[in-house]
């Protein structure tokens, strides 16, 4: 069975990469765009820029215009409750630290902050350096075999003391679902906070920050097929309200002084400083993209391929996976084998996966495993772009064995 | 200058590769060569950092000439670091400051090795032995 993308036409980036005898595996570390993103970014430039929020001039009300539809745009794909509660940021990483600053008034020395033993080091450094700060205790919850945080043992650690959860909606090195709702429901039956890292859950399906009731949620735009220098905070109002300013500049002030200021609320409270406007709005080009597309097809069609790679994998001698991961991609390591080596190997064969620590050095050591090759899936790629990995797979093998 | 007689073997040996299996294959081979380490000498001060695999690098300097040793638990590793040992053996300090050693994986056919994105601690290994050789 061949496993062809239908969307893959609208990724120019592939067929590049293609003429080049690239396979792009990679796509958990940053996504191909859409034609349409690359039309949109061409378009706000070549049709005259201009900067939002500030002028009352017409490319200056176009700009701005076109930059909150896209806020409009990010609401309704994560279904949040209103446009106030998008703020734009870089990235996940630029969010997850707003988060770490802006709320770091609320802690008390010998408080308890919760991540994952999975996370990215942008999920966990932003926090262990505000432990640091405030004299607050890590806590970090364990994996069961499978690669899931285990709830039991959650349950017994999260407490009374806690007053900040923060998780990945979805693995970017073990590829599974983390049990989000019941950890959601303990993080808030202590009056805690929840933060969920969706740089990677937000990728694949749809999801509803309503119905997931967590406090934050954070993503980037570049992974899910949009321009990169852009990301996604949501936060439910109330949650929003508890965030001290951060970065201090122009728009976000209501009044200033010399002496003192008044901030605004946010969203624009906190989107300091000139936004990046064209990536901004080309991201909402990438969002009308998406929504345009049979989401159960695209649902369908990662599942297909997901299984396809498992299969490939659990067909060859010595392939150890990391953890049981359920969609989008698969870490492995190979018997005997240094994953260096194989990832010397592959990338000789025009094959682009990643190798190394994933940015989870903690969860690699955990483990037990130095480095791991990852595959991962975007929406374009084909069963051909798997079978070329496999072949280019079964010759590194031969060569290193 | 004169190459080193393991120089002239490199390079003899890589220019008749006719494609990239052959090049892999043949790294692999110059891996098995490298000197072995004792488990003692892998220690943190010989470690350098950087790399995605670990890699240590001993240097001894005889009569003026420095000898390197170097190990890694990656075999294509160890097969770049015994291409590069192969020409930086025996120099002394200042012919080693002056060699211009992307040049010399150039001519291997191995010069993307050395590309910035590559994480596998060549460049590292090049810096620390020009730091050891300037000390
Ligand atoms: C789970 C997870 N969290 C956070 C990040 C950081 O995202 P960014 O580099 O876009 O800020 C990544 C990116 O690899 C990720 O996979």
């Amino acid at each position: 069975m061949s496993l062809m993308s239908p969307w893959r036409d609208d990724f120019p980036g592939l067929s590049a990469l293609a003429a080049e005898g690239q396979t792009y595996l990679d796509s958990a570390a940053t996504a191909q765009k859409p034609q349409a993103m690359l039309d949109s970014l061409l378009g706000y430039y070549a049709s005259g820029a201009a900067n939002v929020h500030r002028a009352q001039h017409l490319p200056g009300e176009r700009a701005t215009r076109a930059f909150e539809a896209t806020r409009e745009k990010a609401a309704r794909w994560l279904n949040a409750v209103s446009t106030e509660e998008i703020v734009f940021t870089r990235g996940t990483t630029e969010s997850l630290n707003l988060l770490a600053y802006g709320l770091e008034h609320l802690f008390q020395p010998g408080e308890q902050i919760a991540v994952s033993a999975l996370e990215h080091h942008a999920n966990l450094l932003p926090w262990q350096q505000l432990a640091e700060r405030r004299g607050l205790e890590l806590l970090v919850l364990p994996l069961d075999a499978d690669g899931q945080i285990d709830l039991d043992q959650a349950a017994a650690l999260i407490g009374p003391r806690t007053r900040l959860l923060a998780v990945s909606q979805l693995s970017n090195v073990l590829g599974r679902w983390q049990p989000l709702p019941e950890l959601i429901a303990l993080t808030r039956a202590h009056g805690a906070l929840s933060v969920v890292d969706g740089a990677q859950g937000v990728v694949h399906g749809r999801h509803d920050v309503r119905a997931l009731g967590c406090d934050f949620y954070v993503c980037s735009s570049h992974k899910l097929y949009g321009p990169d220098g852009v990301g996604l905070l949501h936060g439910r109002q109330e949650a929003l309200a508890q965030l001290r300013h951060w970065q201090h500049g122009g728009e976000m002030v209501l009044h200033a002084d010399y002496h003192a200021a008044r901030f605004r609320p946010a969203p624009l409270g906190f989107e300091a400083g000139t936004p990046p406007i064209a990536g901004i709005i080309a991201f909402g080009a990438t969002l009308d993209y998406l929504a345009g597309l049979d989401a159960a097809a695209v649902v369908g069609h990662e599942a297909a391929l997901h299984a396809k790679l498992l299969a490939g994998l659990a067909e060859r001698d010595g392939v150890r996976l990391l953890g049981e991961p359920q969609v989008a991609l698969a870490s492995f390591t190979v018997d005997g084998l240094h994953s260096a080596d194989l990832a010397h190997l592959l990338t000789e064969q025009g094959v682009a996966v990643r190798s190394g620590h994933h940015c989870a050095m903690p969860l690699l050591k955990r483990l037990g495993v130095a480095g791991a090759i990852r595959v991962s899936l975007g929406l374009y790629t084909d069963g051909e772009d798997l079978e070329r990995f496999f072949s280019a797979l079964d010759k590194a093998l031969e060569l290193l064995r | 200058m004169s190459l080193p007689a393991p120089a002239r073997e490199a390079l003899e040996a890589f220019a008749a590769c006719p494609g990239w299996e052959q090049r892999a294959r043949l790294l692999l081979q110059w891996g098995e060569r490298l000197e072995p380490l004792d488990e003692d000498e892998r220690n943190e001060a010989n470690r350098v950092d950087g790399c995605d695999s670990l890699v240590w690098l001993v240097a001894e300097q005889r009569d003026g000439a420095w000898h390197f040793r170097a190990a890694s638990e990656a075999r294509v590793i160890r097969g770049l670091l015994a291409v590069l040992l192969a020409r930086v053996d025996g120099l002394d300090a200042r012919a080693l400051v002056a060699l211009d050693l992307p040049a010399w994986f150039d001519q291997l056919g191995l010069a993307r090795q050395l590309s910035p994105s590559r994480a596998n601690g060549l460049n590292a290994v090049l810096k620390r032995m020009a730091a050891l050789a300037g000390r």
